[in-house]
């Protein structure tokens, strides 16, 4: 990499200030041995190990994996983008927490407001809208494509069912942020998806009276599903989110190959 | 070395002989050994492998058994500079197995070497002729309790995989990626708004009103089925059916053409739910009677914006 001997060149120069930089104690105590941000690296196999195993990095993957387990066409990454997407639903989720109060009816306003009054609030809020739709449908092919994989079968056998409990989660936390807008269609299509729960034989009034948070939908229920939706589903699905991970890399990485 | 699957072996040499510009036979013979290797093995690299076994520790004192002379007694101080164990160790050890023996305490004839070893065995009940010297305040004492060989818990051979490093190889396809989606989901927001009606009105339902498109397969279902079936028995045993796949399905292979059956039942499934949603979705119309979107229109809610 940076070899820059002071050969005169300004680019020479700009090397030598980069490489004094990237050697810097500030720098190096950020960046750990072995990253290729650090002053010196070079491509070497011990390097490319220090990368992952020096980093956080580690916490999500080995330092080598079976060579057609990083085949774009094997997972077509879907496990993972389907975890990049939530992690963008959170940042965007957060910036529309600013904004928005779950009461009745400045939960409207405030959403329209986003388009109005906010800087990027329209586009954030989009973002967060299409996300979540497309995270339920990457979740979704994940599972197909672990099932074509056979990537179930021992030792594997938890793992999909913790996925089973991921797909859940997702579909909560999709339907849950469906009723914040309080629009027209967030209440009646939230109606339709709540009223199957009364349909439970014996208890189907409890439930029904837990999921609304009384006998009919009101400003009580925007505020548990908002509590839902922000709090405790997501806290619950990273919880499972790590499980999954763990998994995955102590059941041998990932499956195959076929 | 370890004996490396041809192919691997070859890959690798290619590999190499491609990075020095040197011709594959040569790097292919230095490799298995015909020369002796030039440069670095293939990749030395620290990799996350099992650290090596720790060299076997040397036979114990129960492993071997003291040779108990009839009456003399045992020199467990000598056994202990032969065996390298720890005195107090063997001695108490031998103390265990005459006792489990039925014998009686062999090591009496011994002077118990008033070694600091001696401090960490617990005082003897019987004998005890010389009372350890006392722990100084604040010195810890550790007992080993047991040797564990480490072939036994540890597999220390690893059978030699084609793998690869994660960075660059797998980080570099994470990276791109994430980026494509971002791309995708960004260009998205920009030129789709999300829909928003008016305020929320509990008294004018809209027709027809339907569920987030997830859901609409088994909205679907409510067309045909009472809504108890529908809207609890199938969803409830649909995911603990799910749930069980692993357990129900027990062939071993992962093979396709070894599971026709499986990959039938589960693609006739996905494909049900696939044609439900997608009916739910645009086959249905106000009232949720059947509709043709082309004829009709469609009743998409979630697609409001882009349909408009
Ligand atoms: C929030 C949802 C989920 C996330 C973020 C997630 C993430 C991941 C990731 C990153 C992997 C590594 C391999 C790959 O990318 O394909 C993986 C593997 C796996 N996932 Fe998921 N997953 C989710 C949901 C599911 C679901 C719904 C299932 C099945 C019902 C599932 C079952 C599995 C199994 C069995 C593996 C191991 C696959 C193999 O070894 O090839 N996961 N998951």
């Amino acid at each position: 990499m940076a070899e820059g001997n002071g050969n005169g060149g300004i680019t020479g120069l700009l090397n030598d200030l980069s490489e004094q930089f990237r050697s810097s104690q500030v720098w190096t105590s950020i960046f750990r041995p072995g990253s290729p941000f650090r002053g010196g690296y070079s491509d070497t196999p011990r390097n490319r190990s220090y990368v992952v195993m020096n980093n956080v990095m580690y916490h999500l993957h080995p330092v080598k994996v079976k060579r057609h387990g990083v085949r774009l066409s094997y997972t077509l990454c879907l496990g993972g983008l389907s975890f990049f997407l939530f992690v963008v639903l959170t940042i965007t989720g957060i910036f529309l927490m600013f904004y928005y109060r779950p009461t009745s009816p400045q939960a409207y306003i405030d959403i329209q407001a986003l388009a109005t009054d906010v800087a990027f609030g329209q586009f954030v809020r989009n973002m967060h809208r299409w996300g979540a739709h497309l995270m339920v449908l990457t979740v979704f092919l994940h599972m197909t494509r672990v099932f074509y994989h056979g990537a179930y079968k021992p030792p594997r056998e938890f793992n999909w069912v913790v996925g089973v409990i991921l797909l859940l989660l997702t579909l909560l936390l999709s339907f849950s942020g469906y009723l914040l807008p309080w629009d027209q269609l967030a209440l009646w299509a939230f109606t339709v998806g709540s009223t199957m729960g009364s349909y439970a034989p014996v208890f189907g009034d409890s439930v029904s009276f837990a999921l609304i948070g009384g006998v009919q939908i009101s400003a009580d229920t925007l505020l548990r599903w908002y509590v839902l939706h922000v709090l405790f589903l997501p806290f619950i699905i990273v919880l499972f989110m790590s499980v999954h991970f763990w998994r995955v890399r102590k059941d041998g990485g990932v499956s195959g190959p076929l | 070395m370890a004996d490396i699957p041809e192919d691997i072996l070859r890959r690798s040499a290619e590999a190499r002989a491609k990075a020095e510009g040197r011709p594959v036979e040569e790097v292919l013979a230095e490799m298995t050994g015909e020369a002796p290797a030039a440069s670095s093995p293939a990749e030395p690299a620290p990799a996350e492998t099992e650290p090596a076994p720790a060299p076997a520790p040397p036979e114990t004192a129960p492993a071997a058994p003291p040779v108990a002379s009839g009456n003399g007694g045992i020199d467990v101080a000598a056994l202990s500079v032969e065996t390298g164990v720890p005195e107090a160790i063997l001695l108490r050890a031998t103390r265990a197995r005459a006792k489990h023996d039925g014998l009686p305490d062999p090591t009496i004839a011994t002077p118990a070497g008033g070694g600091t070893a001696v401090a960490t065995a617990p005082p003897p009940t019987t004998t005890a002729p010389a009372p350890a010297p006392a722990v100084p305040e604040g010195v810890r004492t550790q007992r080993l309790l047991t040797v564990v060989k480490a072939g036994a818990i540890q597999q220390v051979k690893r059978e030699p995989t084609d793998k690869v490093s994660v960075w660059p190889h797998l980080l570099a396809i994470e990276f791109v990626a994430l980026l494509v989606i971002l791309v995708v989901l960004t260009a998205v927001s920009i030129f789709v708004d999300a829909p928003l009606l008016e305020f929320a009105n509990f008294n004018e339902q809209p027709n027809p009103s339907k569920a987030p498109w997830y859901f609409l397969g088994l909205q679907e279902l409510l067309a045909y089925f009472d809504p108890m079936v529908a809207g609890v028995f199938i969803p409830t045993f649909g995911l603990i059916a799910l749930m069980f796949i692993p357990y129900v399905d027990r062939n071993p292979s992962i093979r396709p053409s070894d599971r026709k059956l499986a990959i039938m039942i589960f693609t006739f499934f996905i494909v049900a739910a696939a044609i439900l949603t997608i009916f739910g979705s645009f086959f249905r119309g106000p009232g949720f009677n059947f509709v043709f979107p082309w004829r009709d229109g469609i009743f998409f809610d979630d697609l409001l914006t882009i349909l408009d």
